[in-house]
């Protein structure tokens, strides 16, 4: 199949649309080999090459991403980019391929962005403190299965940045509350649940990200299907927080 | 006080506000459809109603919503352009191409449906609360000299700009319901799998029952079945 493809190339501050034919694309291929091919013709050229992150390319590690046609991951739902088969797309089809837009996202170049700023909010409270050591018994700390089951599917979270990038808001606030909700339904995550609300809810802010006015549209780009239960969650552990409450689990008024 | 401020400061907490506040506002259009709902039993009855709204004994009350409606209205206005703002920063440069798969039309013109309502609020008490706007020509009282306000919403109404004015209005006011209803359960937290489905329905319950509800009064007058 043969594409026509519009590609955001950025170097520096400002950026533009590049138009470029894919000829020949088998559609087995997936989306970034497809971007692979172009490059390989681009070097040939002496050309540079489009700039886009990937690592796994397993659907797995979260560093890839792109928005194809005005959804973050392209067409399919439930999937990465690097998981997206060129069998979606149509012959002679037009594609428009851009970087996720977020000031808490800054563009190094072309597709790639910074998204260490999801980092640095996974470092202000989205953990545990355990002695290490040997590790635990698994069935040391009996965890309900349903309570299991609702924190394997926040766990699930890959930290890809699709929410950011498809809130009309900019809010990061699925990929917050995901970790809000994986730690909080286990009894590991007990101790520093209330701080890690306000913790991560603020820095999330201070990262430059928006908040969240319910649009719903993160659950439906999102690889892995977290659903924006997980903030009712969050906002409710920081309203309460920001009461007070529990003030052994790290609690306290703002 | 210190506390609330600071609470303010994180968007969560405005955006509590604003659910808070929205749900006193939702609260107070519900009750004042169903008082007005009672134009369709006669003039005597809805005058009276305005009466006894208006009397010496209810007036605590009365002052008591104003003031509450008036702060709440405040609060609401003033997070929801916080907010705003905010978001506007959060995404500096715009996509060239942006589809949608959930974020629903009423969600997305929230920022637009809200100033129109308020400017027709506005015009709304002016033109029925204080009478300083009278379309139909004079605010028509009782010989009792109390504002007959049974005349004044028949005759108003009367005027065809007026209801179309009022019925794109109370539409749009049926649009922010239908997405402000749902979102604040998600924004208090008030989520759980066993109501959840529940939540999206009474949301476009009452949406839909606050628009046919006052919708009905203007078209009614327009078909000539009050007057
Ligand atoms: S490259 Fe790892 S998830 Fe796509």
């Amino acid at each position: 199949m043969n594409l026509t493809l519009n590609i955001w190339r950025q170097k520096g501050k400002i950026g533009k649309f590049v138009k470029y034919q894919a000829k020949d694309v088998s559609e087995h291929m997936s989306f970034l080999e497809m971007l692979d091919v172009l490059n390989q013709e681009l070097i040939l050229k002496g050309e540079e090459p489009v700039h886009f992150d990937h690592d796994c390319r397993e659907g797995i590690c979260g560093t890839c991403g792109m928005v194809i046609n005005g959804l973050p991951h392209g067409p399919l739902k439930g999937t990465t980019v690097c998981q997206l088969h060129m069998r979606h797309f149509k012959d002679g089809q037009e594609i428009w391929i851009e970087p996720w837009r977020s000031r808490g996202f800054p563009i190094l170049k072309d597709l790639m962005t910074d998204k260490s700023a999801l980092d640095r909010i996974i470092q202000s409270g989205g953990f545990i403190t355990v002695r290490t050591g040997q590790a635990a018994k698994a069935e040391a700390i009996p965890v309900p299965k349903s309570d299991a089951e609702l924190s394997m599917d926040a766990a699930e979270c890959i930290g890809c940045g699709a929410c950011v990038a498809s809130c009309p808001n900019g809010s990061a606030m699925l990929f917050v509350a995901a970790k809000i909700t994986h730690l909080g339904f286990l009894p590991q995550g007990q101790p520093e649940r209330m701080q890690r609300a306000i913790n991560m809810i603020t820095k999330a802010e201070e990262e430059g990200f928006g908040f969240c006015s319910n649009y719903a549209e993160c659950e439906a780009v999102c690889p892995k299907n977290i659903s924006i239960s997980t903030i009712a969650r969050a906002n409710r552990d920081f309203i309460r927080a920001s009461f007070g409450y529990g003030a052994g689990k790290g609690g306290k008024a703002l | 006080m210190s506390w609330f401020v600071s609470y303010y400061r994180t968007t969560v907490g405005k955006k509590v506000v604003m659910a808070v506040t929205g749900i006193l506002l939702f609260l107070f259009v519900l009750g004042h459809m169903a008082g007005n709902l009672q134009i369709f039993m006669g003039k005597d009855q809805l005058n009276a109603y305005a009466a006894a709204l208006h009397s010496q004994s209810f007036a605590p009350i009365l002052w008591t919503v104003r003031v509450v409606m008036g702060l709440s209205l405040i609060l609401h206005v003033v997070a929801s352009i916080q907010l705003t703002v905010h978001s506007w920063n959060s995404r500096p440069q715009k996509y060239a191409k942006i589809r949608y798969r959930e974020a629903d039309i009423a969600a997305r013109t929230m920022i637009l449906s809200g100033p129109i309502i308020a400017f027709f609020l506005i015009y709304h008490i002016l033109q029925l609360t204080t009478g300083n706007i009278q379309p139909s020509g004079e605010f028509a009282l009782q010989a009792s000299g109390a504002p007959d306000a049974y005349t004044n919403v028949v005759a108003g109404f009367q005027v065809w700009w007026v209801s179309l004015g009022y019925i794109v209005a109370v539409i749009l006011l049926g649009f922010h319901f239908y997405h402000g209803l749902w979102s604040w359960t998600q924004t208090l937290g008030w989520d759980h799998p066993k109501w959840n489905g529940l939540r999206r329905g009474l949301a476009t319950f009452f949406c839909v029952a606050i628009v046919i509800g006052d919708i009905a009064i203007p078209l009614a007058v327009l078909a000539g079945w009050i007057k």
